[in-house]
């Protein structure tokens, strides 16, 4: 993937994949962090943020932000809430769901018809199972979702959890 | 990796909480980004960066850093199932985990048991790798790609 050469400031070789490189190791913890990538990337600090700011309004990064491992916050009721909804309420349903503060993430994903049904995916985490489904329960009142067919998917055990540079939460 | 030994919970008290909360947000784009989300918390920036350094050291949280948009990076990504046989559980896990293009997998309440997502380096590349799990497990891989995303606030308010 290449990106538009450098705004208009010519000191010559400003390398914004080194930036990328760096910005993916995660910003330091120290007073002046920008600063701190600059110096490691030849850049000034102003430019590191022009080129951040950019990514960020281009929609490449869609922030600077960290990841909350749940697993070691003792969040283990990992719950995979799944709704067969009409193609002409998904939208607005998965609007609605993805408002609910209990509701982590929200995806209209494909069907795989007849064995899947499902179009719209929710995450719901919680310490314990029952407090999963009694948040899940508010929701389906709250929402008037009484007569969508759902189904509840509490995870089991995880294989396998690699937040890699695409993948940084759980994807419903 | 196996998570399935459990490490007693990390604690966090009010303070902490503020904070993973705030920053689920984003950190703002500015010279001082601490200091300045350190002032929202009514906290000092040194107690703000002192009690960031023990959320990662303690795994709570994972690095600080950008939040890429796969798709626009040119990754192809996505989320599949496979229903496994009980008998053969173990022998699948391995060999779909041997994936390097398997990022989570998770075991479900469901008759399809195994949960995957995949995340590639292109687009095409998820044909070609659910073809080559298909082949590797003599299973059928269930593909099911995101259409649309609804974006919530607060990705896991603690």
């Amino acid at each position: 993937m290449s990106l538009p050469s450098p705004h208009a400031d010519s000191h010559g070789e400003v390398d914004p994949q080194r930036l990328r490189a760096l910005l993916e190791g995660g910003l330091p913890l120290t007073e002046r962090p920008w600063q701190a990538l600059a110096e490691q990337c030849g850049m000034s600090e102003a430019e590191v943020l022009a080129w951040v700011e950019r990514w960020q309004r281009e929609g490449l990064i869609k922030r600077m932000g960290l990841v909350v491992r749940h697993h070691a916050l003792g969040i283990r009721a990992n719950a995979m809430v799944v709704w067969d909804l009409p193609d002409t309420a998904v939208a607005e349903v998965g609007r609605r769901l993805a408002a609910e503060p209990a509701v982590t993430l929200c995806y209209r994903r494909r069907r795989c018809p007849p064995e899947w049904p499902y179009n719209l995916f929710c995450m719901i985490h919680g310490t314990r199972r029952e407090r999963v489904l009694a948040a899940l329960d508010d929701i389906v009142e709250r929402q008037a979702l009484q007569d969508m067919p759902r189904r509840v998917l509490f995870s089991l055990k995880a294989y396998k959890q690699c937040g890699g540079r695409y993948i940084h939460e759980d994807q419903p | 990796m196996n998570v399935a030994h459990r490490p007693k919970p990390a604690k966090l008290d009010a303070a902490d909480r503020r904070i993973v909360n705030r920053l689920q947000q984003g950190l703002p784009l500015v010279p001082s980004p601490y200091a300045a989300v350190a002032a929202e918390l009514s906290l000092s920036e040194g107690e703000l960066l002192y009690r960031l350094e023990r959320l990662l050291e303690a795994g709570v949280l994972s690095r600080f850093g950008p939040m890429y948009h796969a798709e626009r990076l040119g990754g192809g990504l996505t989320l599949a199932a496979l229903e496994v046989p009980e008998a053969d559980f173990e022998r699948v896990t391995e060999t779909v985990n041997a994936f390097p293009e398997v990022a989570h997998n998770y075991r479900r309440e469901h008759r399809l048991n195994m949960w995957f997502v995949l995340a590639t380096e292109t687009p095409q590349r998820i044909a070609e790798v659910i073809e080559a799990i298909e082949a590797a497990t003599g299973l059928v891989v269930f593909n099911m790609p995101k259409q649309e995303e609804f974006h919530v606030r607060l990705h896991l308010p603690v």
